[in-house]
């Protein structure tokens, strides 16, 4: 298998895939923060999320032709404002939702599947009608462009690293929020015991509102950061919706810890095998060894141990 | 009527913008008008949607779902070729209306629509599908009730049926001629097959392993990624270390911008040709979503461009912008939809009926010498004898035209030893 190549070209293709490998992780934690904190800490199925996305990958649009048009001197840091904006749009849309539609569907989880299904389908034909069925193109600033070589073969590419960044900011600032907040102990305390949460005077409603949008937030940011690496167009969410349930299923869905290492492990088998094998064969293969795993640990790689 | 028809009303804002584009229309075309006019039992003996002064048609793509991208573009340029054909006095002295249906990206709801058609709309002739897919499903739809299809899309050859005519390219039309180009003009020796996986590129690429392993050149790779993959980063390491002289790409759908963006961010130059980049899937629709600046210097392999500089095709892009907006561009599937109403319009003329046995018969042998792609004919076999063209991608999202055949290229939808 490596009998082809010299010793530096192998150096170069651990190089190369390992940085593949972790841009792959940290999309996909990105991806699946926003999926783990409404699937697994309020029991919502958001099929929905990918919509979420695209409303911050067409917030991105909108901002760079505002940018373009208006404030054209500021336009190399239109992105940082796009993600802003992109935040602010998807949160503010997913505390409506939850107010409108998911508060009433607390005690029935499973319909809660069939209603953001609708509520998804809604809104691709929203986009469609606001912004047309093609997709459209979203021109990033010249410093997110291009790549910093490394040596002949190695080229690192600068958005891969913005990613990385904004995935590690917003794991950080989701941790502090969750584990080392007032509000966060509040979240947890609603998911443990919701009852006993209301009891000693949480105010579990605006808790969940709250828990909701801020998913969905998380959400409108990755879609905005994806408009680097994908396509923005009415349906582009349903591309990421499988591979953000994978891994939020296979982390154990109530613990945002478990996210991040089924992230890894999933990112990582996959470029690997990707690597050696062709392209659809490596996402077969992939998902054969998580359905296998499930079915050895259906709770996923990591379990929130409470008592029910 | 059910709510869900729309027939084109005479004064629809869409048909005045329509009216618009047609003082573009290239001269030659409004000559061949003058027919004597027959009633209307005369000219359909078969209970079709023909009254004396109006015949119905059909056009059947998606318009909602994730094909919508795709099809939006022949939906329109269906529409107005049927106003310029309207304008011109229309077929065998009748006004077209047609009927629109919505395939919801669904390959049952195709076949649901267009038995609905042709059973209850009784419609003379329909033009639509988009995806291989899509055709597969009407086809048995078409042939047991005996309608007229007009196809649109470039697609994987490996089928001819009576009741359908296939206005784009079959693949060895699109394929040979591009890698006949690369090794001529550039010289390339190594290639390395990429693809989204399902039917089409796979055909495509077997065509094309065939015709380069013939020619004693070498495939250094060959892959697929599913439909909608949107991580590359492998591939492209894997196209750095192999160093092929040429890609050639078949990806489809949203997963094009993904590929050529996280090329772009590897730090590969495409305009530098090492290696160069050939698609068969990428047109001037598909740039829109990628952004001219993420792909400029790859090269395509079609039969129509946009930037085309013949008469027709000026007098087309015109009338498309008058109609449409300046803003919108106009790829290769849109031009061969376009054709569809005329192909039907010359068949029917040279029947002289609407009877779609008469029409079938009619049908091969029709040119058309107003194509914006140039002059045309319909073979035998139901596929249009074509040029294929290289069109090099520039940062306005827009192809330069580098390379034509000198020749009309024969389609051959079952290529002897490609299969």
């Amino acid at each position: 298998m490596f009998a082809d190549y010299t010793s530096s070209e192998l150096l170069a293709i651990f190089a190369m895939q390992g940085f593949a490998g972790l841009s792959l992780f940290s999309i996909f934690v990105l991806m699946a923060l926003g999926l783990a904190i409404i699937f697994g800490q309020m029991g919502v199925i958001n099929m929905a999320h990918g919509e979420f996305m695209i409303l911050g990958a067409y917030m991105t649009y909108i901002t760079s032709h505002i940018f373009a048009d208006y404030l054209p001197s500021l336009y190399g840091s239109y992105f940082i404002f796009a993600m802003v904006f992109a935040f602010i749009a998807a949160g503010a849309l997913g505390a409506l939702v939850e107010w409108a539609l998911i508060r009433r569907l607390y005690h029935r989880p499973l319909d809660t599947l069939l209603a953001t299904w609708g509520l998804s389908l809604i809104l691709q034909q929203c986009y469609r009608s606001i912004f047309g069925a093609r997709e459209v193109g979203v021109t990033l600033p010249d410093w997110l462009m291009g790549s910093v070589p490394m040596s002949d073969m190695v080229d690192i590419p600068i958005n891969g690293l913005f990613v990385m960044a904004l995935t590690l900011t917003i794991a950080a600032a989701v941790y502090y929020l969750m584990y080392r907040s007032n509000w966060g102990g509040q979240v947890r305390a609603v998911v443990q015991n919701r009852p006993m949460a209301g009891a000693v005077g949480i105010n579990t409603e605006k808790v969940d509102r709250m828990t909701f949008a801020l998913g969905c937030g998380i959400a409108g940011v990755a879609g905005s950061a994806f408009t680097m690496i994908g396509s923005t167009g009415p349906t582009s969410g349903q591309l990421y919706i499988v591979d953000t349930f994978l891994v939020v299923v296979f982390g154990g869905a109530s613990s945002l810890l478990g996210t991040i290492a089924s992230a890894f492990t999933i990112s990582q088998a996959q470029s690997t095998m990707e690597f050696f094998l062709s392209g659809s064969m490596a996402k077969v293969l992939t998902l054969l060894v998580v359905v296998g795993i499930l079915m050895l640990r259906p709770q996923g790689l990591f379990a929130l141990k409470i008592r029910r | 009527m059910r709510k869900s028809d729309r027939v084109a009303k005479k004064h629809s804002p869409m048909r005045r913008s329509l009216m618009k584009g047609l003082m573009a229309l290239p001269a030659a075309a409004l000559l061949s008008s003058s027919i004597q006019l027959a009633n209307a039992a005369e000219v359909n003996t078969t209970g079709l949607a023909v009254t004396e002064d109006t015949v119905k048609v059909g056009v059947l793509h998606s318009i909602t779902g994730t094909m919508a991208i795709s099809e939006t573009g022949s939906v329109q340029a269906e529409k107005l070729a049927i106003d310029q054909i309207n304008a011109m006095g229309g077929v065998l002295g009748r006004k077209i209306e047609y009927v629109q249906e919505d395939g919801a990206s669904d390959w049952p709801t195709f076949a649901e629509k267009a038995k609905k058609l042709l059973v209850n709309d009784k419609v003379a002739a329909v033009f639509g599908c988009w995806t291989s897919a899509s055709r597969k499903a009407v086809l048995p739809v078409f042939e047991q009730y005996n309608g007229m299809l007009y196809y649109p899309t470039f697609y994987e050859g490996l089928e001819q049926s009576p009741n359908v005519v296939y206005t784009g390219q079959e693949a060895t039309q699109q394929i040979l001629a591009g890698l006949d180009w690369v090794t001529k003009e550039k010289g390339a020796k190594s290639f390395y097959l990429l693809g989204s996986d399902y039917i089409w590129p796979r055909t495509s690429n077997k065509i094309a392993r065939k015709h380069i392993e013939m020619k004693g050149m070498k495939v250094v790779g060959e892959e697929y990624y599913p439909l909608g993959h949107t991580q590359f980063n492998s591939v492209i390491n894997k196209i750095k270390l192999k160093k092929p002289d040429v890609v050639f790409i078949s990806v489809v759908g949203g997963s094009n911008v993904a590929f050529y963006k996280q090329l772009k961010a590897a730090g590969i130059e495409m305009g530098k040709e090492k290696p160069l980049f050939l698609t068969i899937s990428v047109t001037e629709d598909e740039i829109l979503g990628i952004g001219g600046e993420n792909i400029d210097g790859i090269y395509a392999s079609m039969k129509y461009f946009q930037s085309l500089p013949n008469d027709n095709n000026k007098g087309f892009v015109d009338a498309f912008k008058a109609a449409y907006g300046d803003d919108i561009v106009i790829g290769d599937v849109t031009q061969a939809a376009y054709l569809g109403p005329w192909l039907w319009k010359a068949a029917v003329e040279k029947a002289g009926s609407f009877d779609i046995d008469k029409v079938r018969a009619a049908t091969p042998g029709i040119e058309l010498n107003t194509a914006p792609e140039g002059y045309v004919r319909v073979h035998e076999n139901h596929h249009l004898w074509s040029r294929t063209r290289i069109g090099q991608a520039q940062p306005d999202g827009q192809y330069k035209v580098v390379f034509e055949t000198d020749d009309l290229i024969e389609p051959d939808p079952f290529p002897a030893g490609y299969q």
